[in-house]
């Protein structure tokens, strides 16, 4: 019995850590957000995918390391201490995809690229109407021949402005499936919003009768919806494990703010007032681990009880980080309000995490929604 | 991560619950018998006291042992293993762990046989939280120790036998927790008074305990005089993590799921309202963080580090999920939640009654308050209030 990390994924987190000291420290990750146009440091993803970190999940025979998920959790909490800016989880949900569905010839195609940092991917799902369930895919697909031609719009789609691929779901009739797209095929539009969260980068792509041919449509002709809802599940995970690092690093500058800033002649750490909200987000931080934990590890079991587990840990996130952010620039006072002041960019980043692959209601709903002999009502 | 169990581990599982399909009948089938077989062939087992070493007469279980036989345990709705509650959790360990060998001999088989019954006297009028300025006098008279003062909140002090009761033996400490000696006391001693107290929902399950000139002898000492803080507080941490109380904390839920299918509210099913569903399935995830966080902390048991104040983490969630689910339940039962008992109440009233009685755990054993200030100032470094 052991519910925890090994050695190996110890040592990782220690030179991820590391990694990120030397290369990305708050300022720096300022800097990378503000300046950069597609939001991250090309050079600092590059090197990471040197180094394995990207193709962390993807198999050994397409250029990936062929590690577990449990694995990948570690580096993502650690990204998300310091808010590292990177289109990484993108990329290995548009990698995973391939990986289940895929055909030889489509992950010859896309995994090695996805792998060594050449090429970025990302999941295009959801639309105007902002539904994560079937009824929320209506981009229309023509059938031509053996060819597909999509039009429609895909909206909040992650790092859409850097992308190369699109993994694009889209309903032929009542089947619902997947196309990979690539960014520069024609009738292809992308472009990032102007994001609340600088780290953080979403966008639309507009598909203006792209042809889609058999090489690139992902599965058989079977409904690919049971693997879109993996997928969303999967991301729920990834975006909960990179967002209870983030949570914990926001606690941690809020409490070393708490124990330096002095009122009343004292830190204000010493005040039940100021040290009890703290303890309550450890309290969310350590739980929202141990459900997130669990989560990975039923993704390396490809256990049906994912979702689930998937849902209680992005439900509980989902609360409980815009929470945590709130409270950490409320106890910061006026500083915290301002610019200059880290803390609120961890505000701005529960606001990201808490509707990317389901919020709050959506993931309660889907637990409560679940057959009464399985326990729902 | 690996939740495979050790074959020794398996063999164990499937030794429970082999026992439990030849000696737990459903519990709408136990007889007024059941109870007494059932403590004769638990201690057979030697499951009373199970982690105990042999040599006192537990069960010499391993940690992962002991989580398999209260889990099995509990997912079958077994009775509690053993009947002296207190005795079990902390007066044995403490005495285990501090006593000599007479003292063991002494008390731990009736600890274990369930013959007498343990209260705890911490708590005074005024020492609740800050239970280190405790008051209560002692003196020493050669041999004997002379007791005056008061003890309150006391469990179960009524139908107690036995009392391990913290008292001041000297002022001159440095620090609050200098001067406090920890003493055995037979309930039925000269001098002492216990008055039941009535709870919030009409039960006396705790009361004041007066100490008027009770003389014990110093042999009924606990550790060294001066010590005693050190006793409870080793005591304490021989609190393991949360499995039980998890099950319990299942049972409820699908009562209240089961409530809230059964129950009107506004014309359709409670089940079916959106913000009752949302707090049900909330509090369902805060049971399995519960449980998660519990396995997180017996894999560093298992690593052999002893747990320190995280164990707070699962008490606040507890604290608070006493208090919804009750909350919940009577919502679900709407006006009729007024009416406390008689005919038509829903359950005999159990739900008015579990909303009623969440102090008990609440404020037990550190307040959420407490845990709080457990948690900032030794986990995350904040100064001391």
């Amino acid at each position: 019995m052991n519910f925890g990390f090994n050695e190996e994924q110890e040592l990782l987190r220690a030179e991820v850590r590391k990694f990120l000291d030397q290369n990305a420290s708050l300022g720096e990750v300022r800097k990378i957000s503000e300046e950069e146009p597609t939001g991250f440091s090309r050079r600092l993803y590059n090197r990471m995918a040197e180094l394995g970190w990207v193709g962390l999940t993807l198999p050994e025979a397409h250029g990936g390391v062929g590690l577990d998920f449990v694995t990948l959790i570690v580096l993502l909490e650690e990204t998300g201490r310091t808010l590292f800016p990177s289109p990484l989880i993108s990329t290995v949900l548009a990698a995973r995809a391939i990986e289940l569905a895929g055909s030889e010839e489509q992950m010859t195609a896309w995994l090695p690229g996805l792998a060594d940092g050449s090429k970025i991917g990302t999941l295009a799902l959801l639309e105007a109407s902002d539904r994560y369930d079937e009824l929320g895919i209506e981009l229309e697909a023509k059938r031509d021949g053996d060819d597909l031609l999509l039009s429609g719009a895909k909206q909040f789609v992650p790092d859409a402005g850097c992308a190369d691929l699109f993994v694009v779901s889209y309903r032929e009739q009542d089947r619902i499936g997947l196309a990979l797209v690539a960014a520069d095929a024609s009738g292809v539009t992308a472009a990032d919003h102007p994001s609340m969260d600088l780290t953080k980068r979403i966008g639309s792509l507009t598909l203006d009768d792209v042809r889609v041919t058999p090489a690139a449509q992902l599965g058989g002709s079977e409904s690919a919806w049971p693997l879109v809802q993996n997928l969303i599940d999967i991301g729920a995970v990834l975006v909960t494990a990179e967002s209870v690092g983030a949570a914990e690093g926001g606690l941690a500058i809020t409490t070393e703010f708490a124990k330096q800033r002095v009122q009343f002649g004292n830190p204000i750490g010493k005040y039940q007032a100021v040290k009890h909200p703290l303890a309550e987000m450890y309290v969310d931080v350590e739980s929202i681990k141990s459900l997130v934990y669990w989560a990975a590890w039923l993704i390396d079991e490809a256990s049906d009880e994912l979702p689930l587990a998937a849902s209680r840990a992005k439900a509980y996130l989902a609360e409980a980080f815009p929470r945590l952010g709130i409270a950490g620039v409320g106890l910061h006072g006026g500083v915290g309000y301002t610019w200059e002041y880290d803390i609120q960019l961890y505000l701005k980043r529960s606001k990201w995490a808490r509707p990317i692959f389901g919020d709050a209601d959506f993931h309660y709903e889907r637990i409560a929604s679940r057959p009464a002999e399985q326990g729902g009502l | 991560m690996d939740f495979q169990l050790s074959q020794e581990e398996e063999a164990f599982r499937d030794e429970v619950r082999a026992f439990l399909d030849e000696n737990l009948p459903p519990d709408d089938q136990r007889g007024p018998s059941f109870g007494g077989d059932w403590l004769k062939k638990i201690q057979e087992k030697r499951w009373v006291g199970f982690s105990w070493p042999k040599e006192v007469g537990g069960g010499g279980g391993t940690i992962m042992e002991q989580v398999i036989l209260k889990d099995e345990m509990a997912k079958r709705k077994a009775p509690a293993l053993g009947t002296c509650f207190m005795g079990l959790a902390w007066v044995g360990p403490s005495i285990i762990q501090y006593g000599t060998d007479e003292q063991k001999q002494k008390f731990i088989p009736d600890i274990l046989n369930g013959a007498q019954n343990w209260c705890t006297g911490y708590s005074e009028p005024d020492s609740g939280s800050d239970l280190a300025s405790l008051k209560c006098k002692c003196a020493r008279e050669g041999d004997d120790y002379l007791i005056n003062g008061q003890k309150i909140w006391t469990s179960i002090a009524m139908w107690s036998q036995w009392i391990i009761l913290l008292v001041r033996t000297s002022s001159d400490g440095e620090a609050k927790h200098d001067g406090i000696t920890c003493l055995l006391v037979p309930m039925d001693s000269e001098g002492i008074t216990v008055n039941p107290i009535k709870n919030m929902s009409g039960a006396a399950v705790f009361a004041e305990v007066f100490f008027d000139n009770v003389r014990v002898p110093v042999a009924n000492r606990l550790g060294e005089e001066g010590q005693g803080w050190q006793v409870t507080i080793s005591a304490l941490a021989n609190e393991r993590s949360s499995i039980a109380e998890v099950h319990g904390l299942k049972r409820k839920l699908d009562e209240i799921k089961e409530l809230a299918r059964s129950c009107q509210k506004n014309g359709r099913p409670a089940s079916e309202i959106p913000s009752l569903r949302r707090r049900i399935v909330r509090a369902e995830t805060k049971v399995e963080a519960m449980r998660l966080n519990g396995m997180r902390f017996l894999t560093k048991q298992l690593k052999g580090k002893p747990l320190g104040s995280e164990t707070s983490i699962n008490k606040l969630h507890r604290a608070e999920l006493e208090i919804e689910l009750g909350e919940i339940g009577v919502e679900i039962l709407g006006s009729s939640a007024g009416i406390r008992s008689g005919a038509g109440t829903e359950g005999g009233g159990k739900w008015q009654t579990y909303s009623l009685n969440w102090p008990e755990v609440v404020i037990g054993g550190g307040t959420p308050n407490i845990q709080k200030n457990i948690i900032s100032e030794r986990i995350l470094g904040l100064p001391k209030d």
